[in-house]
């Protein structure tokens, strides 16, 4: 007999069909190419719109900052003519204190223009603070599901804060314990509700980050003469990466470098019990970085609207301590006390401005709330009580899960380049095993991998070459 | 000082209880994870009266009816800004030292 577990699971299709609000089937050419575009342009609203709709719901227009000293420090000792200049695009300003209230506010305008009486989205991170905020304005109720506890009822100090806040805003929170099953339990909830599903990885949600990239680059031509020559992106499931860059691109900005940047969590399994309270970072870390990067697909949609190899240009990596300095620094030296996660790129940027020449200019697109919970201190003493080693040194040493090694020096700060060569073979493959046994990829399919993937028809035909042999 | 081991009608409480039994969990997770049952917690309303432990049923804040086990009353949050790590500590003075020291005497 069928499981509860597979019972939810078997109605998945028309549990999601209507809790979307929108039917994604449409879009599909094959069973491996749909059309991206045509899906992100369907809900109709361009960016004046998607500002407008912000603007009345009181998110965006945040504050871009040069960080002066923070700049002098990298050019202290980058080589002679070195030392690009940093920027921060101070999203913690938003609401619920982050970039999330972009995606929020059209989840939810959507929901009330739809008539849903209320919403739901599974998420331990930012998003949940910024679903629950925006609802409370709207009228909606909103049920967030989060993986909060390991076994034992332990939780992450970070995301016992993201329950905190969203019970603060009046949602129901309903914490669980690790396992890829938050997921059934979201399906449960949708069909008892009827509410809409407020996914992170719907076109209405990354077309709210597009905002975010056209404001900076507005900025930016405004304070500087020109768009930034980088952004950096702290990266996850890929909407950030994605959105940012659309909305660069829609102003314009087509020749800014868009550089995503996550922690490096290798080696740590995220539905494992055991390795859940082993990170200090519940989100921006590779665990999600990579495996959404290379199949965006595996999302509580039918096709993701966060595809981050479309956009991005380089994929760097930085350690837990070298992000947990970079944060302290940041407070010491700006005045702008940030949570960790959020400055994953701020630590990015700290390695990449050393390289770039002085005439460079570097945008952190984000920041993030801090305080109890989410501040480094708190993660630092919740990763000892954990029997994770924490000391002082060169961060090459960091081992994810073992030891944090926090810089002696700024100079040690050094962010490691994923070959994204690699990334896209991975994401090819994935889309290939993805479609039913013995497809042949049509050259429409070879044309929409190449796009998906940032690369050139011939390039795939290659990789599928190469995997054939291999 | 408030009663911490049972509650009234209409007090906010904390209740767990078991979503997915260990044997009914999805195929395919990790081992330590699969062991486990997958439970759950939520807040709500008490729609009876109930001493930790038992089985009550609260109403949301989305107004949904959940039954499970009362886990706590009152239920708080005690999550803190931790303690100054040695490794911390000393990052502000020592930066702010090597950003004078780069810059020219007597101007920025």
């Amino acid at each position: 007999m069928a499981t509860r577990y597979e019972q939810v699971m078997a109605r998945k299709g028309e549990i999601m069909k209507r809790a979307l609000g929108m039917d994604y089937a449409q879009f599909e050419r094959s069973p491996i190419a749909f059309d991206y575009e045509a899906m992100m342009s369907a809900h109709g609203y361009t960016l004046e719109r998607i500002r407008a709709i912000q603007r009345a719901a009181g998110v965006g227009l945040t504050p871009l900052l040069e960080l002066r000293n923070l700049t002098d420090l990298v050019r202290s000792y980058a080589e002679p003519g070195h030392g690009a200049r940093i920027f921060v695009k101070d999203e913690a300003a938003n609401m619920a204190g982050s970039f999330k209230d972009r995606r929020a506010s059209m989840s939810i305008h959507v929901a009330a223009e739809k008539g849903f009486a209320g919403v739901i989205a599974a998420t331990s991170g930012n998003y949940g603070a910024a679903v629950a905020s925006q609802a409370a304005r709207a009228g909606l109720s909103c049920i967030i599901c989060q993986e909060t506890f390991d076994s034992r009822h332990v939780g992450q100090p970070e995301i016992v804060e993201k329950s905190r806040i969203c019970e603060a805003f009046g949602a129901e929170v309903v914490q669980m314990t690790v396992g890829p099953e938050l997921f059934f339990h979201m399906l449960e909830l949708l069909e008892e509700t009827g509410y809409l599903s407020a996914s992170l990885y719907s076109p209405f949600g990354v077309s709210g980050i597009e905002s975010l990239g056209a404001e900076l680059a507005e900025e930016m031509i405004a304070l500087t003469g020109a768009p930034p020559t980088h952004v950096v992106v702290t990266h996850a499931g890929g909407g950030n990466t994605t959105g940012t860059a659309r909305g660069l691109e829609r102003v314009g900005a087509h020749d800014s470098v868009v550089v995503s940047a996550s922690v490096d969590l290798s080696g740590l399994h995220m539905a494992s019990d055991t390795d859940f309270n082993r990170k200090s970072f519940t989100t921006g870390h590779t665990g999600f970085g990579v495996p959404f990067a290379t199949w965006p697909d595996r999302s509580d949609v039918p096709r993701n609207a966060a595809r981050s190899l479309r956009y991005m240009d380089r994929y760097l990596t930085v350690t837990q301590g070298e992000v947990f300095y970079v944060t302290e620094a940041l407070s010491k030296l700006e005045g702008l006390e940030r949570g960790p996660s959020g400055n994953t790129a701020m630590a990015a940027a700290v390695s990449l401005a050393r390289e770039l020449p002085s005439g460079a200019t570097v945008v952190v697109q984000e920041t993030e709330y801090t305080g109890a919970g989410k501040h480094h201190w708190s993660q630092l003493a919740f990763a000892r009580a954990q029997g994770i080693e924490v000391r002082a040194g060169d961060p090459a040493e960091n081992v994810p899960g073992k030891t944090i090694v926090i810089p002696e020096r700024p100079e040690q700060i050094r962010a490691h380049d994923v070959d994204l060569t690699r990334l896209r073979r991975s994401y090819i493959r994935n889309a290939l095993a993805h479609a039913p046994e013995g497809y042949e990829p049509t050259p429409e399919d070879v044309v929409f991998l190449a796009e998906d993937t940032n690369t050139t028809p011939s390039a795939v035909e290659e990789v599928i070459a190469g995997l054939r042999v291999g | 000082m408030a009663d911490t081991i049972r509650c009234d009608v209409g007090d906010w409480v904390e209740i767990e209880y078991v979503l997915l039994t260990a044997e009914d969990r999805a195929a395919g997770i990790p081992e330590d994870t699969a062991a486990q049952p997958l439970r759950a917690w939520v807040k709500g309303f008490a729609l009876s009266p109930a001493m930790i432990g038992d089985e009550v049923s609260v109403e949301t804040m989305s107004g949904r009816v959940v039954r499970g086990h009362l886990s706590e009353t009152e239920p708080g949050y005690s999550h803190t800004f931790g303690t100054p790590p040695a490794e911390i500590v000393s990052i502000g003075r020592d930066l702010r030292a090597r950003i004078s020291a780069y810059r020219p005497k007597g101007g920025e």
